[in-house]
C-alpha cells in the first residue's frame, strides 16, 4: 500500500519546515525570511506503525496564487489527495493568517490547525483559548514552539488518528448574491469561489471541461461583477477576514501588548537610511572580508594547501603512486599538472571548501537573524533602477555564496522580466564564494588592484541592471515584504544548515572536478590541449595575458572558481604582473557561470534565453577585459 | 453660477466625450430640446456648442465640466469614506452634494481624503492643483500611507484597485480594510505595522493604501 500523504501548508515564514525536519527527522532549509522554501521537499515518516509521507510545501499567503512557488503549492494541495493538511501559523499574527485555514476547510480538506512561534506570542502576552477555536473551526488545533520541539508529539498524535478527523462543517457566509451563485454555478463552493477570483488555472480548466456552460456562467460572472464596485476578490477577501476576525475576537483571552525592547530597537536601526549603511558596512567588513577572507581565504586555505595536501596527503601519494605505476602517462591521471588529486582535489579540498564552507557559514547567520529581509528594505530604491525590487536581494546574496542555488531561487521574484533581469546579473556580474574567496586570496596583498576590480564589477552589474531595465518589456517591479522579527540564531541550525549546503556543494563540484581533471589530462595527451591553447591565445594577446594563462581559461570554462584558482596558482608563483592579474581576474569574474548554473539557467529560463545570456556575458566579459587593457596601455599605466 | 441641471449636462458630456471618446452627445440621448432652459444657458455662456441637435464641449467649457465631475466624484469618496455610506445611495447624494462643493471647498476635501485618484466605483477622478503639491497644507482625515508621518496611526479605509494582479498581492498579505497600521518610517522604503507583524512596500503600493488616521 502506498504510504498517505500529509501536506504541510501556511504562510511564509511561520516554521513550516521546522516542523517538517522535526517530524521526518529529515532537514528542508529553515531561515528567518519569507521564501525560504522554493521547492516541494518530500520526507518519510513511522507513526504507530504506520508509514506517512510528509510534503513541506513553499508558504503562500492565499489561494489563489500570485507568485510562481504559490502556485506550485496551491497545486500539489489539489493534486496529492493527502489524507491531511497541516496548516502552520504565527500565533502573534492569526487574525491575518486565519483566512488560509477558512480556505482550506472551503476546499473541504482534512485540517490540523497548527498555532507555531506560541513563545513569540506568550512574549506579547497575547493569550488564546484553543478550545473555543476547536469549537468554532472545527478542526484539531494545536499548539507548538517548533524550535523548542514542543507541541510535536500533539502534531503526530493527530496524523496518526487522521482516519477518524471529522470534517469542519463550518461555512463562511458570503453576500447574498455571491452565495447565490455559489450555489447554481453547479461547479462546487470551491470551485465556483475561484472562478469568481480571477483565478486563470481554474477558469481555463473550467472552459476546457464545459465550454458551453462557461458561456453562462461568464455572463452570470459578468453581472455580479457590475453588482459591486469592487472586484469580487476583495469582497470574498473581506468577508473571510471578517468571519476570520470575529473567531479571533472569541478564542482571545488576553490581548497582547506592545513591546518596545532591544530588538525592536536593533531592527529599526538596521532600516534607517543611515545607521542601516553603517551595519550593512559592519557586516560586509566583518562576515566577508574577515572572516571569509582573512579566516577563509587566508588562513584555512593555507592550512590545508601547505599542510593538509602539501605535507600530509600529496607526498606520500605521489610516492606511492610513482611505485605502484611505472608509466608517467598513468602517474599523470593522479598527479603531476592535471592530476585528479593533484588539480581537482587540491582545488576543490584545499583551496574552494574552505571559502565556500565559511561563506555559507556567515550567510546562514544572516539569513537567521532575520537580516536579509531588512537589507531588501533598505536597498529597494537602488534596485528599483535596475528593474528589481529590493525581493531581488535575497538571490543576489545568495548568488555571493552558489550562483546556482541563487538562479533557483529568483523563482521567489513576482514578474517574469525581474526573474530574467536577475538572472542576467547572476550569470554575470555576481562572483560567487568561491571565486570571491580566490580572488580575495588574490587580492588581499593588492590593495589598489581591489579597489580598481570592485569599481569595475559594480559598474558592470549597474550598467547591466539598467540598459536591461531599458531593453527587457514589461512592467516595473513593486516591492512589498513581509519583515519577520529580529531572532538569535540557533546554533544548531548554523550548523546543520551550513553542512547541507557544503554536502549539497561538494555533490555537485565532485563530478565536475574529475571530469575537469580526466578532460585536461585528455586533452594534453592527445594533443587538443596545444591546439585549444593555440586557439585562446590570439584573443588573450587582445587581453595582454600571457599564452600560459590559456589553460586557466579553459579549466574556467568548466567552473569560473577553477579558473580564478589557476589564477591564483599563477600570480604566485610570479608569472604574472599585476596589470595581467588585474584583467585576468575582472575577465574571469564577468566569465561565464560554471557549467551546473548553466543548466539550472537552462530549466529556469529555458534553453534560447540562456543561450542568449551565455552570448551576452561572453561578450561583455571579453570586451570589458579588453577595454581595461586598452586603457591601462593607452594611459600607460602599470600598476 | 450656473443652474444645477446645466452642471449635470456638463457632467454628462464630460464622460461621453473627454473620457469615452465620443464625437458628440445628442440632445435626444439627454432628453432635452433646444429650447430647454439649460440648454440656453450653457451655449450662451459659450460652454457648449450646438450643432444640428448635437452638443459639443467648448474649450472654456472642459475644465468647467471637468470639475464638476470632479466635485461628484469626491462628494462620493466623501460619503463612502467618511460618512460610511454604501451602494446606490451615494451616488444619488453625490449628485445633490456636487453642486454645494464650489471651488476652494473642494480643494479642501480633496486635501481631506488624501488626493484619492478613484471615485469608489473606480472611475478616475481629475486631478487638481492641491494633487501636485503633494500634501503640504492638507487637513488629513484620510491619507494614502505614501502621505502618512511616521508615527501616524490609523485603519486601513480602502485599497485603490488599478491593477488587479497588485491589489490581490496586497489583500493575500493580510493588508484589508478595517485593519489597524501604523507608519514606522517612510525612507528607504515604507514599513508599517499591521496586527503584531511588520511590512516594507515601496510607493507604489503605498500610495494604493488609504488610510483613516486615527493618531
Ligand atoms: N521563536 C520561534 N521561532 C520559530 C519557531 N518556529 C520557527 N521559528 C523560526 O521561524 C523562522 C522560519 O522558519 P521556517 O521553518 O524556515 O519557516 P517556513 O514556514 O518553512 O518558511 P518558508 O519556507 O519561507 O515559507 C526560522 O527563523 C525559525 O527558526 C517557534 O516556534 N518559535
Ligand atoms: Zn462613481
Ligand atoms: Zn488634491
Amino acid at each position: 500500500m502506498k504510504a498517505k500523504k500529509i501536506i504541510i501548508a501556511g504562510n511564509p515564514n511561520v516554521g513550516k519546515s521546522v516542523i517538517f525536519n522535526a517530524i521526518t527527522g529529515s532537514y528542508a532549509t529553515v531561515s528567518n525570511y519569507p521564501g525560504t522554501t522554493v521547492e516541494v521537499f518530500r520526507g518519510k515518516t513511522k507513526i504507530n506503525g504506520e508509514e506517512f509521507e510528509v510534503i513541506d510545501t513553499p508558504g503562500m499567503y492565499s489561494f489563489v496564487p500570485v507568485t510562481e512557488e504559490e502556485r506550485v503549492s496551491r497545486n500539489i494541495i489539489f493534486a496529492e489527495k493527502p489524507v491531511l493538511v497541516i496548516h502552520v501559523l504565527d500565533t502573534k499574527n492569526i487574525e491575518r493568517m486565519l483566512p488560509f485555514t477558512l480556505q482550506l476547510i472551503e476546499a473541504g480538506l482534512p485540517v490540523v490547525l497548527v498555532l507555531n512561534i506560541m513563545d513569540e506570542a506568550d512574549r506579547l502576552g497575547f493569550k488564546l483559548s484553543t478550545k473555543i477555536l476547536e469549537e468554532q473551526l472545527g478542526v484539531a488545533v494545536i499548539s507548538s514552539i517548533g524550535t523548542m520541539g514542543k507541541g510535536i508529539a500533539g502534531i503526530k498524535d493527530k496524523i496518526a488518528a487522521y482516519a477518524s478527523l471529522e470534517p469542519s462543517k463550518l461555512k463562511v457566509s458570503y453576500e447574498p448574491a455571491i452565495e447565490k451563485f455559489l450555489l447554481t454555478s453547479g461547479l462546487g463552493r470551491l470551485r465556483s469561489l475561484l472562478v469568481l477570483q480571477d483565478d486563470t488555472e481554474i477558469i481555463e480548466s473550467v472552459k476546457k471541461e464545459q465550454k458551453a456552460k462557461y458561456k453562462e456562467l461568464e455572463k452570470e460572472i459578468d453581472k455580479l461583477k457590475k453588482k459591486y464596485s469592487q472586484p469580487l476578490s476583495y469582497i470574498i477577501a473581506l468577508t473571510r477576514q471578517h468571519t476570520a476576525t470575529k473567531i479571533v475576537e472569541e478564542a482571545k483571552e488576553k490581548k497582547g501588548r506592545v513591546l518596545e525592547n532591544f530588538s525592536e530597537t536593533l531592527s529599526r536601526l538596521t532600516m534607517n537610511a543611515f545607521s542601516g549603511y553603517v551595519i550593512l558596512f559592519l557586516v560586509l567588513y566583518f562576515g566577508l572580508y574577515k572572516f571569509v577572507g582573512e579566516f577563509g581565504a587566508g588562513y584555512l586555505v593555507g592550512l590545508m594547501e601547505s599542510k593538509v595536501f602539501g605535507e600530509w596527503i600529496i607526498p606520500p601519494l605521489a610516492n606511492f603512486i610513482k611505485h605502484a605505476l611505472p608509466q608517467k602517462w598513468l602517474q599523470d591521471i593522479f598527479i603531476n599538472d592535471y592530476g585528479i588529486v593533484t588539480l581537482g582535489m587540491r582545488y576543490a579540498f584545499a583551496i574552494i571548501l574552505p571559502i565556500v564552507g565559511t561563506f555559507f557559514f556567515v550567510f546562514a547567520i544572516i539569513e537567521d537573524t532575520g537580516y536579509l529581509p531588512r537589507l531588501a528594505m533598505l536597498i529597494d530604491r537602488i534596485f528599483k533602477k535596475m528593474g528589481l525590487s529590493g525581493r531581488a536581494v535575497i538571490p543576489m546574496v545568495l548568488g555571493l555564496g552558489c550562483g546556482t542555488m541563487a538562479t533557483m531561487v529568483t523563482r521567489t521574484l513576482s514578474t517574469k522580466r525581474e526573474r530574467l533581469i536577475a538572472t542576467l546579473l547572476l550569470a554575470l556580474a555576481i562572483p560567487c564564494s568561491a571565486q570571491l574567496g580566490v580572488i580575495m586570496a588574490i587580492l588581499t596583498t593588492l590593495p589598489v588592484l581591489m579597489m580598481i576590480w570592485l569599481v569595475i564589477i559594480n559598474l558592470v552589474f549597474i550598467t547591466a541592471g539598467i540598459l536591461s531595465t531599458k531593453l527587457i518589456p514589461g512592467e516595473p517591479p513593486v516591492f512589498f515584504m513581509e519583515v519577520p522579527p529580529l531572532r538569535l540564531p540557533k546554533i544548531s541550525n548554523l550548523f546543520v544548515k551550513t553542512y547541507t549546503r557544503m554536502e549539497w556543494y561538494l555533490k555537485e563540484v565532485m563530478p565536475v572536478f574529475l571530469a575537469v581533471s580526466l578532460i585536461m589530462w585528455t586533452a594534453d595527451y592527445s594533443g587538443l590541449l596545444k591546439l585549444a591553447i593555440k586557439l585562446t591565445a590570439y584573443p588573450l594577446s587582445a587581453l595582454g595575458l600571457p599564452v600560459s594563462t590559456a589553460t586557466v581559461f579553459i579549466m574556467g570554462f568548466f567552473r569560473r572558481d577553477y579558473g580564478a584558482a589557476g589564477l591564483y596558482d599563477m600570480s604566485r608563483n610570479g608569472l604574472l604582473n599585476h596589470n595581467q592579474i588585474l584583467v585576468g581576474i575582472v575577465v574571469m569574474t564577468l566569465f561565464l557561470p560554471c557549467i551546473a548554473q548553466l543548466i539550472m539557467m537552462i530549466k529556469e529560463r529555458k534553453l534560447g534565453t540562456a543561450m542568449a545570456m551565455t552570448g551576452v556575458v561572453t561578450i561583455v566579459a571579453f570586451g570589458t577585459g579588453y577595454i581595461l587593457n586598452l586603457a591601462l596601455n593607452i594611459f600607460r599605466i602599470v600598476l | 453660477m450656473i443652474m444645477h441641471k446645466s452642471e449635470e449636462i456638463l457632467e454628462g458630456l464630460y464622460i461621453n466625450i473627454v473620457e469615452n471618446k465620443k464625437k458628440a452627445v445628442s440632445l435626444l440621448e439627454l432628453k432635452l430640446t433646444e429650447e430647454s432652459a439649460e440648454v440656453k444657458e450653457l451655449v450662451k455662456k459659450e460652454l457648449v456648442t450646438l450643432k444640428t441637435g448635437n452638443l459639443k464641449l467648448t474649450k472654456e467649457g472642459e475644465p468647467e465640466a471637468r470639475d464638476v465631475v470632479r466635485r461628484h466624484r469626491l462628494a462620493e469618496r466623501l460619503l463612502t469614506d467618511v460618512f460610511d455610506m454604501k451602494g446606490l445611495c451615494v451616488h444619488e447624494s453625490a449628485c445633490e452634494f456636487e453642486h454645494i462643493l464650489h471651488r476652494g471647498i473642494d480643494e479642501q476635501i480633496c486635501r481631506l481624503l488624501g488626493h484619492p485618484r478613484t471615485c469608489p466605483h473606480g472611475s478616475k477622478i481629475p486631478e487638481g492643483k492641491c494633487c501636485k503639491e503633494k500634501g503640504i497644507k492638507d487637513t488629513r482625515v484620510i491619507s494614502p500611507l505614501s502621505l502618512l508621518k511616521p508615527g501616524e496611526k490609523g485603519k486601513i479605509s480602502y485599497i485603490q484597485a488599478d491593477d488587479q494582479a497588485k491589489l490581490q498581492t496586497i489583500m493575500a498579505m493580510g493588508v484589508l480594510p478595517g485593519m489597524e497600521l501604523s507608519l514606522l518610517s517612510n525612507f528607504p522604503s515604507y514599513l508599517f505595522k499591521l496586527g503584531n507583524s511588520q511590512f516594507a512596500v515601496d510607493e507604489t503600493i503605498a500610495r494604493q493604501v488609504f488610510v483613516r488616521i486615527t493618531k
